[in-house]
């Protein structure tokens, strides 16, 4: 039974509290957002659930153990991570980098075999990119390389998916399709996502959860028909906004 | 897939031409039959033999080592800093190995001291940077690079210095050490096994280095320790770079430009780059040594002359045509 668990979780930057003694536990099949203004700590937050950031107090714990303590090829099998920007690179064709995600999957003199090279087909199908694996990264566009980014977080196969804006770049069609493609993967037994989203609207339909992260470190969770109301939004975005009601689903606009 | 084998065959086919090319040129013609003999340790043609073994034998394994364990280095430390101008020189091994074996040319020591302590200049240099870089909060590849360039830039501060107050007689050697010189190089054995060890230990990282070009945070929540790795990486090209420039100076290019073309030809995976990279790097400087000390014969040339002048128009035209 997978699931992570921040306990007494206190993260700050250059002197900032950012997020202070948040406890919370995620379980399977469940799909959290984490909502919260600019520089509100939701980046530092997804990287301290990823292992990649230490706490400043509390713990972060991977089914009992501490997740910045696994060694990082063991947790990369369970834990996979899809950047908010990724960190320019040198010149790499669109199979070189999906097949990085094979990495924690293969031995060291291990060299990728059919089954991966078909794993990084499936994912480049998955997210819309067939028949581009040969192209270098440069001659793709923003949004192409966001689902090349995607499709490698796919081809490590990874339970637990941490999605740093996961939308950035994406058009209003693929900004559903991979939304639902990724919430689908969260309804697999012992899977679950945490995504950052900026959208609020997006992340009421296919949220299940989520962490409001405000000003000074306070933080709210729970199930998200009971956090995302108008008033904690407002409050979380010091802006007015206006809720608008069609059939049963409730959007919000700002003012 | 295939192509990348291909280019690792051709170059495994090209480094013995280079070698026999190199063997077979010189001020004494030797043809390909007495070569072969010599080279099978038959005595009876003895100049041939004394030519073969004591000269060229050595000095064209020397150049294999220098120019393999140049473009090892440079492909390393590209990928180490993410940066692709980077070539081994940059971080300033090359220059405090200048400074102490232009000391020690100044005071007059033999070949044998201004060998070790251009070793030791590199080792100093690269603890230097090493632990500067250090310093302070966090150990970024940028922070790395700085602190490199600028100690780079140091010692090449000082080598101006000693090269004006340099007695003129003595200018021309030094001149040569800095733009990289094979003169001297007659025993290849240590660079030759520090070849092989350094493409054992980068080998063993290779997968590993092909996260690492993705980004720091990529290679980490893909399973690697990129802490551990760079300072493993860092210390791996310095000690090739260290031991390139102690036997031959600091010859130019090579670190630089043999990655690239490699790169270009058949991707950036390092299982295949690194080894091409050490073939077509050896071959590569074989060939051009050969041509230093032939070309313009009895005259001898700096190699670093020698190997611009033949990468730069390669290197272009590579550029160019791939789109």
């Amino acid at each position: 039974m997978s699931s992570l668990r921040a306990e007494e979780l206190s993260l700050s930057i250059a002197g900032r509290r950012l997020c202070d003694k948040l406890t919370v536990t995620l379980h399977a099949g469940e799909n959290w957002v984490i909502l919260g203004a600019n520089g509100s700590g939701k980046t530092t937050l997804l990287h301290a659930f990823a292992g990649l950031r230490a706490p400043d107090g509390g713990h972060v714990s991977l089914d009992d153990r501490e997740v910045g303590g696994i060694p990082h090829r063991v947790r990369a099998r369970t834990i996979g991570v899809l950047f908010q920007d990724p960190e320019p690179a040198f010149p790499a064709t669109v199979l070189e980098t999906v097949l990085t995600g094979r990495y924690p999957h293969l031995d060291r003199w291990q060299w990728e075999g059919k089954d991966d090279y078909r794993a990084v087909e499936a994912a480049l199908a998955a997210v819309g990119l067939e028949g581009l694996a040969q192209r270098p990264l440069a001659t793709l566009s923003g949004g192409e390389r966001r689902r090349v980014e995607i499709a490698t977080l796919l081809t490590q196969d990874a339970p637990i998916c941490l999605l740093d804006e996961p939308t950035n770049h994406l058009d209003l069609r693929h900004q559903i399709e991979i939304l639902e493609l990724l919430a689908d993967r969260a309804r697999r037994p012992e899977h679950f996502n945490i995504g950052v989203l900026h959208d609020v609207n997006l992340a009421a339909r296919f949220g299940t959860f989520g962490i409001l992260l405000f000003d000074n470190g306070e933080c709210l969770h729970g199930p998200l028909s009971e956090v995302l109301n108008r008033a904690n939004l407002e409050r979380l975005y010091h802006c007015r906004l206006r809720e608008i009601h069609d059939q049963d689903t409730v959007g919000f606009l700002p003012l | 897939m295939n192509r990348r084998l291909l280019i690792i065959l051709i170059l495994l086919a090209v480094a013995p031409l280079a070698m026999w090319f190199a063997l077979s040129q010189g001020s004494l013609n030797i043809s390909a039959a007495e070569l072969w003999q010599a080279l099978r340790g038959n005595p009876d043609n003895a100049t041939a033999n004394l030519v073969i073994h004591e000269l060229r034998l050595p000095r064209a394994l020397s150049a294999f080592a220098v120019g393999g364990l140049l473009a090892l280095s440079g492909a390393l430390l590209q990928v180490l800093l993410r940066n692709p101008l980077a070539d081994p020189y940059i971080l300033g091994v090359s220059g405090g190995a200048a400074v102490a074996a232009l000391l020690s040319m100044l005071g007059g020591l033999g070949i044998g001291w201004v060998r070790g302590n251009a070793f030791a200049g590199a080792l100093i240099s690269m603890f230097l940077v090493f632990g500067l870089s250090r310093l302070g909060t966090v150990w970024t590849q940028n922070r790395l690079l700085l602190t490199g360039v600028v100690i780079a830039a140091g010692w090449g501060a000082l080598i101006s210095l000693i090269l004006a107050l340099a007695p003129s007689a003595q200018v021309q050697g030094m001149l040569f050490w800095l733009i990289g010189d094979m003169s001297y190089s007659q025993q290849p054995a240590m660079a030759l096994m520090a070849l092989v060890a350094g493409l054992a230990v980068s080998m063993w990282f290779a997968r590993a280095l092909n996260l690492l070009l993705r980004g720091e945070n990529t290679a980490a929540a893909l399973g690697e320790n990129p802490t551990r790795l760079r300072i493993i990486i860092y210390l791996v090209a310095s000690l090739l770079t260290a031991m390139a420039v102690t036997l031959a100076g600091s010859v130019g290019f090579v670190g630089l430009v043999i990655p690239h073309i490699l790169r270009l030809l058949g991707g950036s995976d390092h299982r295949f780059l690194l080894p091409a990279c050490v073939l077509l790097g050896g071959g590569f400087l074989t060939i051009a040594d050969t041509l230093a000390r032939s070309w313009t014969a009895p005259v001898q040339l700096p190699v670093g002359v020698i190997t611009a002048l033949l990468g730069v128009p390669v290197f272009l035209l590579l550029l160019v045509r791939s789109r």
